[in-house]
């Protein structure tokens, strides 16, 4: 029912050429990437000097509050940015190519059959006023598929995949629920097995309960076809299980980068500790919590310090006289002054 | 792929998302004007149509100091072509064309702008008042308006005209109004429908306020920019119409206006008998009048719909990505 | 019918068997979308009670009944031991509603944007306190604001909504509902809406009001590990009827309805260990449409019985104060679902 590692050529490639496990090739390097939205007061920068690489198979998580760049970051990544946003800087390699040098065309057999990407909202995404069906057909067909017979076993493979029946490919989007709507949409990004899926916050429309078991499925169909995955959410909570990876975003920058459970249990910047101090736990004895007070810094005018300064409960001086760099602390990236010891990220 | 990070829809001021910035000082009504008068000075199209109007409105406030010669009398050669006495000649009863021309903006301006506020006063009446009420209020008041909007305009305003031949202004007007509102209606009753199930209503009516309040103070300012919008639509139909109207015998022909002008050079064969200017100089106005009109809609467009804007603005910064949860689970 | 309890004992609201049907469907095939089915809760003075529950579990529809935008299909509510039924003059009405207020969910919408922040709480004043002055009015409006952390009152209260963050605008919701200085505080998912971060504020501010303002809140959220921090009391609803509720400590660490324990289960818990693995309900609340009697939550329960199919579970106490809609709780067989 489900390929096997061993039918996709690209994995093992990937393994071949490194000779085994140990040095993971990555296939997403993203390096000093910038973006930028123009205004009627100039440039804002929402995205700014963003550097990070995927492994094949990985799962990085990306987290931040409203206004972090997070969303910004990943339609970067995916080259769909339109005016008046843009890319400023940097550059997206996609396995040792350069996605912001290629045009539409040259982009065009890439999308969907290597990189795909699951929308927040699958109401939005999905066109109310086709099947499901017919839209899987369409996805095909695009890329070069068009004997009926392959399409349609592949479709009702995909919907297999996520635990839906084939008849659902003759419903519409508004005859499924919720969840089975954003199931449809994980299955539509894999119909070619792309090496890459990007995921926008495809769980915030569900319920909890829902919720959990996309995370659970969605988890499981990457362990099984081996893709990597960016998955971008509003909620550390959700991601804590299930990324290899987590990255911290805040003002535009990154604020922290390391293994997810490193990160939890010991989290570096000043940030990401309040964060895990923000949610309210079911377990163990109640707290009193505080949160982080304050608002995100106007990207528009960012602070010349450290963008965080302003509400940090550990803030000095130094924080915020000139713009942090982001230091390496035992594998971990934190951009905080306070944990760098002189060895910047990069050096 | 759309752009993900729109402004607010109308009512939002060009700064919107930008917490920690001082306030700006004015009512409600004076940030409106600001608003009107950014987008109006931004926007090329609508600032062309803004200066024609102008010199239209100064046209019908002092038509005396731009044309001497008084409009009506009889006193000039009859037929003359364009001179430096007169710059767009004489009709064959010795008229002074560009006198008539100059003192016609003012009756036709009134038209326009007195039909276009009854028109867009009767549009809100009809359209908000028909969402907010709902139930057989919105039944009822759609049927007087959908029927209007179905009806063939110009067949009806010939059939009205036959039961008032040369007449005033104020039949005019009347006729102009009930035929021209029912599109404005739609288009407020959209809004307004739109607007009903934000939050802010349903506070006001949790709060205690009455119906008629709800519409008054909170529903209509949040919708001046389609209002205005809605008028300048009315006021473009009604020029092209008055002068229709007036064009076939319809009001009273001894008026000065453009479109009598229009009438009378019909009557006096003005193109056939080569006196071109007495037909073109009144047609070309009402044209420039209407295109003045609509070219002004656009930055009314642009504020009601920012996804026109040319330049997107700052992104709101606070745009959490479970808004759309929120709107389904309701 | 007279109430023949002293009127101390009297809970500040409480409701008996309230139903709310909605018509859908056109034309013949009428059906009846089943929102809120037989709900009988009781709030106290000074207590939070979270109504917890997914989509479609009748909460916001609660929420609107007790707020006065819908009205009953069935059963009553009683507000100081008077039936809302009863409200007929507007002044009566105006009284409830200065009582009993709403905060709302979205702070983007919920507040009009086309006037300053301090009109919402003006209005307020002038509609439910006619008696103040204009200068009172102003000075009151200063003081709410502080209350709920708008500070400089004078100088905020000037702004724009554009101009606030959305912590800030629920803010401004809370106040305009103090302004009224009610009983009971509806508040509709208030942080939902809002950051992680900034959460945490909001609902601290709830428990002020509770400790210092002596207002009840009830607090409707999906957001279980929220109505922990925060709430007294938690009533647990699914499909539009009560699963379970009691004092929140006892319901969290001993639920007794297998929603309940299932709903526990799926909430992340960054801090706990990770249990990956296992079947996970992938079932979704239903829309109750025209539903046979039997448990709504058998499709997905795993300890179904045969009686669940045939007969509604009634809310039963199982402990003092602990209430449990289900049959198999109920027949004293230990629950353990999910």
């Amino acid at each position: 029912m489900l390929s096997a590692p061993a039918d996709r050529p690209q994995a093992a490639a990937t393994e071949r050429y490194t000779g085994g496990s140990a040095v993971r090739v990555p296939i997403l390097t993203v390096s000093d990437l910038s973006v930028a939205y123009a205004s009627r007061r100039g440039d804002v920068c929402a995205v700014e000097n963003v550097s990070f690489e995927l492994a094949a198979g990985e799962f990085l998580g990306i987290v931040g509050e409203s206004g972090c760049g997070k969303s910004t970051l990943l339609f970067a990544v995916a080259q769909l940015l339109v005016p008046p946003a843009r890319i400023t800087g940097g550059s997206v390699a996609f396995k040792g190519t350069d996605l912001i040098a290629l045009s539409e065309r040259d982009l065009a057999p890439l999308r969907w059959k290597e990189i795909s990407v699951v929308m927040q909202s699958a109401m939005n995404a999905l066109n109310p006023v086709k099947t499901i069906g017919a839209q899987f057909a369409d996805a095909m067909r695009a890329h070069g598929v068009t004997a009926r017979q392959e399409i349609a076993d592949r479709s009702a493979e995909v919907l297999a995949m996520v635990g839906i029946d084939r008849e659902h490919l003759r419903s519409y989007p508004h005859q499924l629920s919720g969840g089975m709507r954003q199931r449809s949409m994980i299955a539509m990004a894999l119909l070619f097995t792309p090496d890459l899926v990007i995921m926008d916050e495809p769980t915030s429309a569900l319920d909890v309960v829902a919720q959990r078991s996309l995370m659970v499925q969605i988890k499981e169909l990457q362990q099984q076809l081996g893709f990597a995955i960016i998955f971008v959410t509003h909620d550390m909570s959700l991601v804590s299980h299930f990324s290899d990876r987590l990255m911290v975003m805040y003002a535009g920058q990154v604020a922290e980068l390391g293994a997810t459970r490193v990160v939890f249990d010991a989290p570096q910047h000043p940030y990401s500790a309040g964060l895990l101090d923000a949610f309210p736990s079911i377990r163990g004895p109640k707290v009193a919590l505080t949160g982080i007070p304050g608002s995100p810094p106007d990207l528009a005018h960012p602070p010349d310090g450290c963008r965080f300064a302003p509400r940090c409960p550990q803030v000095q001086d130094q924080c915020r006289q000139r713009p942090v760099e982001l230091y390496n602390v035992d594998d971990v990236q934190v951009r905080c002054l306070l944990r760098g010891n002189g060895v910047v990220q990069g050096d | 792929m759309a752009t993900m990070q729109i402004p607010a829809g109308a009512g939002q001021a060009p700064e919107a998302g930008l917490p920690g910035m001082p306030g700006s000082a004015g009512t409600a009504s004076e940030r409106a004007a600001g608003r009107i008068w950014r987008a109006v000075k931004s926007n090329k199209k609508a600032l062309t149509g803004a200066i024609i109007l102008l010199l239209f409105v100064i046209m019908a406030i002092i038509p005396g100091q731009i044309a001497h010669d008084p409009p009506q009398a009889f006193i000039y050669g009859r037929s003359l072509g364009p001179s430096a006495q007169h710059l767009l000649g004489t009709t064959p009863s010795g008229q002074d064309i560009f006198a008539q021309v100059i003192w016609g903006a003012r009756e036709t301006l009134i038209i326009a702008l007195v039909s276009g506020l009854l028109s867009t006063l009767l549009s809100m009446i009809m359209g908000i008042g028909a969402a907010y009420l709902g139930g057989w209020w919105d039944n009822g008041l759609n049927l007087i308006t959908d029927i209007l909007l179905v009806i063939p305009t110009f067949p009806l305003l010939i059939v009205i005209i036959s039961y008032y031949p040369h007449s005033s202004l104020i039949p005019l007007i009347a006729v102009l109004v009930i035929t021209g509102y029912s599109y404005g209606a739609r288009q407020l009753r959209a809004e307004a429908l739109s607007l009903r199930n934000r939050d802010f209503l349903e506070a006001a009516r949790v709060r205690g306020e009455r119906r008629f309040y709800i519409i008054f103070v909170e529903i209509i300012p949040s919708m001046t920019s389609l209002i205005m919008a809605v008028f300048l639509g009315t006021a473009v139909y009604n020029v092209i119409a008055a002068a229709t109207l007036q064009f076939i015998g319809f009001g009273d022909p001894n008026s000065l206006s453009w479109g009598t002008m229009l009438y009378w050079a019909e009557n006096g064969e003005a193109l056939q008998t080569g006196q071109y200017l007495w037909a073109i100089a009144p047609g070309l106005c009402i044209a420039l009048l209407g295109a003045a009109f609509a070219l002004l809609n656009y930055a009314f467009d642009e504020i009601g719909n920012p996804a026109l804007q040319r330049v997107k603005l700052t992104r709101r910064r606070h745009s959490p990505p479970w808004r759309i949860r929120a709107e389904r689970a309701r | 019918m007279t109430d023949l309890r002293h009127l101390a004992d009297e809970p500040l609201l409480r409701t008996d068997g309230l139903t709310k049907h909605f018509r859908i469907g056109g034309g013949l095939k009428r059906k009846s979308l089943h929102a809120v089915d037989d709900v009988s809760i009781e709030i106290g003075e000074h207590e939070i009670v979270a109504l917890a529950g997914e989509s479609g579990s009748g909460k916001s529809t609660i929420a609107r009944l007790l707020a006065r935008i819908y009205q009953p299909t069935g059963g009553e509510i009683y507000f100081g031991g008077k039936p809302l039924s009863g409200l007929k003059s507007r002044a009566d009405t105006l009284a409830y509603r200065s009582d009993v207020p709403m905060v709302f969910q979205d702070p983007f919408s919920s507040i009009n944007p086309v006037f300053k922040i301090s009109h919402g709480v003006l209005r307020s004043l002038k509609l439910h306190r006619p008696s103040l002055s204009a200068a009172e009015r102003e000075a009151e409006a200063r003081r709410v604001f502080e209350i709920v952390g708008l500070s400089p009152a004078a100088d905020i209260m000037n702004r724009y909504p554009h101009e606030l963050s959305g912590g800030q605008r629920q803010r401004v919701g809370f106040a305009q509902a103090l302004a009224m200085r009610p009983k009971l505080i509806l508040a509709d998912e208030p942080v939902s809406m809002l950051d992680v971060s900034i959460r945490i504020g909001l609902l601290n501010l709830m428990q002020q009001l509770r400790d210092e303002q002596g207002v009840s809140i009830l607090y409707i959220t999906h957001d279980i590990a929220s109505a922990r921090y925060v709430a007294d009391r938690l009533i647990v609803m699914y499909a539009g009827q009560i699963a379970e509720s009691g004092p929140v400590e006892e319901v969290l660490a001993a639920p007794r309805h297998p929603y309940t324990q299932l709903l526990l289960s799926a909430v992340p818990d960054p801090k706990a260990e990770l249990t990956l693995g296992a079947d996970t309900d992938r079932g979704e609340p239903p829309r109750v449409i025209n539903p046979a009697p039997g448990c709504r939550f058998r499709f997905r329960c795993p300890l179904a019985i045969d009686d669940c199919h045939h007969q509604t579970p009634k809310l039963l106490p199982l402990s003092p104060g602990h209430d449990a809609a289900c049959l198999v709780a109920q027949s004293g067989a230990e629950v353990k679902a999910f």
